[in-house]
């Protein structure tokens, strides 16, 4: 059976083997979370690559194949100077149709909303300043109501053809207007980020991409596969 | 003093139903209330916290003759710390959607007061497989609580079960049920759901104990 409780000061237990003791269990478990870690971490990286992969698809409206673009020194550059790593620039992706016209730009950026941050990626078609597609890749919003920024497909839908930039507005007070979105009735902070994202980032990288478009007309770059 | 002698059946249901972590002890509530909003959430929550239950009470009871006592708390928490890391890294790789909305909470079962209250009240002066009947009863338990309290704001907040519209598209949610308010409110109408029952039998068992024909006293009414 089990021994009975010690009861404190009947014996000495040395400092060595509380060390001891200690030392062991905090090895054993650094241990089984460092294999737990390298069996998960490809499987997990691997997720996360395909939703991007999926999500560019989604919102550029299935594209024959896309270019990643880094977002260095002030430019889109297609080829980064050896030894800068891509993983931690901004990326931006160029998607093309079959024939090799340039459908749009699809942009992952977040922001804070109402719980935590929201993340969102969207396309967008820089020359006629519309929005392709918008689709939420993170968000901890209020389950029920904020989250319909995600599962309101009504919402979702109206990105598509919406121009840029886009207004927010009460689904009573929509005027029919192509820069309109309306927001979602008990989510308002919710939609106005997503708006916000959007508006932001075309502000921000709008310019970059009419450089970049400059220079593959020129013939510095192009949509290759 | 050795422990008390019980059945492997009582060391089971013990926890199951009579000290229910979170129904009856009142354990646990943090996850309880946080991430019931919906049933999966309240499942993978249920099976996360049984995983690491289960994991714990099996290590500690197997150590517990060379772990002093001095350093048991110390190593239960990085025992558990560790199980709850191992739960948190197979969730996101193996059901990722479920660990994106159990967000920050799957980190937090290693302050789950229930987990350290079995380690220290049973696994670590118990057998290994009775450690084991425990952990599975109390973690079979506290999913039960789980779904009770996921299935009732599911319903009520959003109108569908595990995801299943149940009322059609007329149905207007009461949306308070799955926000935190919602929580406290359905845990407070399952406890008085259980103190009215177990009140109810108690007057049923004290009637059973009179012979027939005789009524039995009612409090404050000489007899």
């Amino acid at each position: 059976m089990t021994a009975p409780v010690q009861l404190e000061g009947k014996h000495e237990v040395k400092a060595s083997k509380l060390l001891a003791t200690l030392a062991l269990a905090g090895a054993g478990a650094g241990f089984l979370i460092v294999f737990v870690w390298s069996w998960t971490q490809p499987i997990i990286q691997a997720y996360k690559a395909e939703q991007l992969r999926l999500a560019v698809q989604e919102v550029l409206g299935e594209p024959d194949h896309f270019d990643t673009l880094y977002v260095y020194e002030g430019a889109l550059v297609k080829d980064l100077p050896t030894g800068v790593d891509g993983t931690a620039l901004e990326q931006v992706f160029l998607g093309y149709a079959a024939g090799g016209e340039r459908i749009g730009f699809a942009v992952a950026y977040g922001e804070p909303g109402f719980q935590d941050i929201v993340r969102v990626i969207f396309g967008y078609d820089r020359a006629g300043q519309q929005v392709l597609g918008m689709k939420v890749l993170e968000s901890k919003e209020t389950p029920g109501l904020g989250d319909k920024i995600e599962k309101d497909t009504s919402f979702v839908n109206q990105f598509s053809g919406a121009s840029a930039p886009l207004l927010g507005v009460k689904a009573r007070e929509a005027t029919g207007d192509p820069h309109e979105i309306d927001m979602i009735t008990g989510a308002t902070i919710s939609s106005r980020v997503v708006i916000r994202i959007i508006n932001s980032t075309v502000e921000r990288l709008g310019p970059l991409m009419d450089a970049y478009t400059g220079q593959v007309a020129r013939g510095d770059t192009g949509g290759t596969r | 003093m050795s422990p008390r002698e019980t059945t492997a059946q009582v060391d089971f249901f013990r926890g199951v139903w009579k000290e229910n972590p979170v129904i009856i002890q009142m354990l646990g509530l943090c996850p309880a209330l946080a991430v019931t909003n919906t049933v999966a959430n309240s499942l993978a929550m249920g099976f996360a916290t049984f995983f690491v239950l289960t994991g714990s009470s099996l290590l500690v009871s197997l150590t517990k003759k060379w772990v002093p006592s001095e350093v048991r708390i110390p190593t239960f928490i990085l025992i558990i710390a560790t199980f709850v890391t191992v739960a948190d890294m197979s969730l996101e790789a193996l059901v990722p959607v479920i660990h994106k909305q159990l967000g920050a909470f799957v980190a937090l079962i290693v302050v789950n007061c229930m987990i350290l209250s079995r380690q220290e009240a049973f696994a670590s002066k118990r057998p290994v497989g009775r450690s084991l009947l425990d952990a599975f009863g109390t973690g079979v338990g506290f999913i039960i609580a789980m779904v009770m309290m996921g299935s009732v704001r599911e319903v009520l907040g959003n109108g569908t079960l595990l995801g299943y519209s149940l009322f059609g598209p007329n149905f207007e949610p009461w949306v308070i049920f799955i926000l935190p308010p919602g929580g406290f409110l359905t845990l407070g109408f399952w406890l008085l759901f259980f103190n009215w029952w177990q009140k109810l039998r108690e007057e049923r068992a004290k009637v059973r104990e009179w012979p027939d024909g005789v009524a039995a006293p009612v409090e404050g009414r000489a007899a």
